[in-house]
């Protein structure tokens, strides 16, 4: 072994190798160091006795407090359900008015209807309900299915398009795609559809005539909508799949069919109605 | 010294590697032609395209020498450096390109329209690319670089081989071409770090049992009995890794011809795997590995021994031994079992202590020269780095407890904490031994501009701060609104308010991340400016206080 030498900044020896001009230091373990070492080393096996911890042949020790994780966050939830349903003091078969009409009921569901919102309805209508392109503000008055609490909770209860049994349904015909009109038609019907909202568009006589023949059924002579069959109103500047003729001509061509769930399969009938209530007094509740 | 004339011979060890890229380019040929996807196409290409440039090189490198290279030149070990030089340049581009990503990555999570709409620059591609490049293309580089000139020379040996040694380099970077060409691509297995498919897995594996074999072929020649310590935690961080990347790479093919591949885990078991792997990473890549680094370059540059060998052997041990149980921590209340969580808590609990023997053995040897942090920017960035170290191993621990990563998971608190790690730790002693090793490699007396290596220091400081700041801030706030109930029980945020709230966080983050790129960019500047117009070292060794008389 090589010599140990005297390092004399610290006081102590080296350990008498040397790599390269690097040497090391007979340095003792930090006392503190080793302390905090074996407390951790201590604590750690305490832990292994009160919870689940090594594996056995075909199970693991349970530990002594019978504790884990998942059996904590249910707790924790299940109470939490329990809290807020004591609280919320509303009757299951409490109608959607009734709950308008008592001011305990109304700020409950005003903040049940809030939470619900943000984490069921946000993704496709917006953290503030003003819409996307496809997907309807419920800020405004502009309604396709009806604007009043008893229509909305009918939405959100069972859907559009969403295959319940009593869902909103309708179906616009793809005119272009089936043939029902040509092109230049389509565009002829297009501006006049555009002309009603927007002056700088000329619509034609011819325009208004297909309209009469092929739209007016659903979307009424007036083209003001039809709340029954979710057909938009056209006369407005507020479109769902883009205004302007481009758009226009590419829902008659081939239809866009908005789907929405029926949430009263996946939420509890309070939290419908709590919605309803919350949708209804965003501004456009009629 | 006379040494006897050889005649020059085509080794076998040239004529096996060049057998094999001629197969491997043969391959990739039949590949390229019948290849399933476009991006596998691509791929194959490049990988003969690879194979042909290395056959040209052996056999350029076959004509330009003289003889078998000295063993020794003038009773002084002949070092094989060039492949140290060109991880050492390779690093200082990966790392501005990995840091760059890095920061158009953080602008896209604050100014979401920075995605362009592009499928090739999303922020899903490059996430990996960003983690990639600085992990495994600037770190790695920095591994290879420290790693192959520490082993020489804390062996007194030569690395064995005349091809083997380039191999290791020049294929670790192929790898790193074909993996970050994938991820833009759309080529990825979707694991996390181990992103590269099936074919650069292969491909890395055969480089690394290369590695392995040359570093112990090293210290196999090795002058002194013992081994240094530095080589303990490089060789711990080499025999991991390989051991690592074939766990999480057990995978099958669709086809040759195709990249796409079958994982052979699933479920929870695959998450297992995956956080094994993925927690050993930062466990030997990013720790072991680059405190090899620290014990070779801290004593060093300060001039002074290892402040205890005892506790280097003992927290080197303990470190190895009670990372690899930590893994589980990452996977608290998902569907792992309870038992596995509350090892990987409790083993991380454990590693407290073992991680802060680096950390207590770094700054301790520099008692004695602490008067050198004010005159020597180099080493102030060495040892700001170990403090960066011990900082971000109490959190790991810290975070690693159920209750608070109850808090803190999926939060930017996760970002922050890897940061402080990733740009204090690994970035900081990676750049402290680049200034170390410039000078050393070509010669130098000193880095061209001191100055500019603490304006690098000063403008990364605070870089590392804004970032860590704003994800610890934006993270704990973010935890908090997701679990914020109102007065009726009611959770009070809905998740899209949570991500507005983060915003100006993330713009800060953005910019401290930009300030550390400055800094790398300043960096990058003065190495050239060494290389290029530094002062000559008086001889060949005078660079490197190494061989200077101790007191």
């Amino acid at each position: 072994m090589a010599q140990q030498e005297l390092d004399h900044l610290s006081g102590q020896t080296t350990t008498g190798h040397e790599w390269d001009g690097l040497k090391e230091l007979n340095t003792p373990l930090p006392k503190w160091w080793l302390y905090v070492f074996y407390a951790c080393i201590i604590w750690s096996f305490g832990y292994f006795l009160f919870y689940p911890s090594w594996p056995m042949v075909s199970d693991y020790t349970k530990g002594l407090w019978g504790a884990t994780m998942r059996s904590d966050s249910i707790a924790a939830y299940e109470t939490g359900i329990k809290d807020r349903l004591a609280r919320a003091k509303i009757p299951a078969d409490a109608s959607v008015d009734q709950i308008k009409g008592n001011k305990d009921f109304l700020e409950f569901a005003m903040a049940n209807g809030k939470a619900a919102f943000g984490d069921n309805c946000a993704p496709c209508h917006g953290s503030g309900a003003t819409g996307a392109p496809g997907y309807p503000s419920l800020q405004d008055d502009d309604w396709l299915w009806g604007g009043k609490l008893a229509d909305v909770y009918q939405t959100i209860r069972y859907g559009i398009r969403s295959g319940h049994s009593q869902a909103r349904d309708s179906q616009m015909p793809n005119f272009g795609k089936d043939g029902v009109l040509k092109k230049e038609e389509m565009t002829a019907v297009a501006d006049y559809v555009v002309s009603l909202s927007d002056t700088s568009v000329k619509g034609t006589d011819a325009g208004k005539k297909l309209f009469s023949d092929n739209c007016a059924a659903c979307h009424g002579e007036d083209a003001k909508g039809n709340l029954e069959l979710g057909a938009p109103n056209l006369a407005d500047k507020i479109w769902l799949y883009g205004g302007g003729s481009a758009k226009v001509i590419a829902q008659m061509n081939v239809a866009s069919h908005g789907v929405m769930p029926a949430w009263e399969d996946r939420l509890d009938p309070i939290t419908v109605k709590s919605l309803a209530v919350y949708v209804h007094s965003l501004g456009g509740g009629k | 010294m006379a040494r006897p004339v050889e005649t020059k011979a085509f080794t076998l060890e040239e004529m096996g590697y060049t057998l094999f890229l001629a197969l491997l380019a043969v391959v990739c040929v039949i590949i390229a032609g019948k290849a399933w996807e476009p991006q596998m196409a691509i791929h194959a290409a490049v990988g003969a395209v690879f194979a042909a440039i290395g056959i040209f090189l052996i056999i350029k490198g076959y004509n330009d020498r003289s003889g078998q290279p000295a063993q020794t030149v003038d009773g002084k070990p002949n070092y094989n450096l060039g492949p140290v030089k060109f991880a050492s340049v390779a690093s200082m581009f990966w790392g501005v390109a990995g840091f760059l990503v890095g920061v158009i990555a953080a602008s896209q999570l604050a100014f979401p329209f920075l995605n362009f709409d592009l499928q090739w620059i999303q922020f899903g591609r490059l996430r990996p690319l960003h983690t990639s490049a600085v992990i495994f293309a600037f770190g790695g580089n920095v591994l290879l670089a420290t790693s192959i000139y520490v082993v020489q020379r804390t062996t007194q040996a030569r690395m064995p081989g005349i091809v083997t040694p380039w191999f290791i380099v020049l294929g670790y970077n192929a790898f790193i071409v074909i993996a970050g060409t994938g991820y833009l691509l759309g080529v990825t297995q979707a694991q996390e770090y181990a992103e590269p498919e099936w074919y650069a897995d292969l491909w890395l594996t055969v480089v690394w049992v290369v590695y392995l074999l040359a570093y112990l072929g090293t210290l196999w020649k090795r002058k002194e009995a013992h081994i240094y310590v530095a080589n303990w935690f490089y060789l711990s961080f080499i025999v991991t890794v390989a051991m690592l990347h074939l766990g999480n790479n057990v995978r099958v093919p669709v086809s040759v011809f195709s990249y796409q591949s079958v994982q052979v885990f699933s479920g929870v078991q695959n998450a297992m795997v995956q956080w094994w792997y993925g927690h050993n990473a930062v466990g030997f890549f990013l720790t072991a590995a680059f405190l090899g680094i620290m014990y070779y370059f801290v004593p060093k540059r300060a001039e002074r021994p290892v402040y205890s060998y005892r506790l280097s052997i003992i927290h080197f041990w303990a470190l190895i031994f009670l990372y690899i149980w930590a893994g589980p921590h990452h996977l608290h209340y998902t569907a792992l079992p309870e038992w596995a969580s509350t090892l990987g808590m409790t083993f991380s609990i454990m590693l407290w202590m073992p991680s802060w023997g680096g950390m207590i053995n770094g700054l301790m040897t520099l008692s004695g020269a602490w008067d050198k942090l004010r005159t020597d920017p180099v080493l102030r960035m060495l040892v700001v780095s170990v403090a960066f170290y011990g900082m971000s191993t109490f959190e790991g621990p810290l975070m690693s407890i159920k209750a608070v990563n109850g808090l803190s998971h999926y939060t930017d608190w996760t970002v922050g904490h890897v940061h402080s790690g990733a740009l204090g730790w690994v970035g900081f002693v990676s750049f402290g031994a680049l200034y170390c090793l410039f000078p050393w490699l070509w010669n130098k007396k000193e880095m061209w501009s001191l100055k500019l290596v603490s304006w690098h220091f000063w403008t990364a400081t605070i870089g590392i701060v804004f970032y860590i700041c704003a994800m610890w801030v934006s993270g704990i706030m973010q935890g908090l609104m997701w679990r914020a109930y109102d007065k009726l029980g009611f959770l009070e945020y809905s998740f899209i308010e949570t991500v507005a709230a983060m915003h100006p966080y993330y713009v800060i983050r953005a910019t401290g991340g930009l300030l550390f790129l400055v800094g790398a960019l300043i960096m990058v500047y003065n190495l050239y400016m060494t290389v290029v117009h530094g002062e000559d070292a008086e001889s060949a060794t005078a660079g490197s206080p190494a061989l200077a008389p101790a007191e």
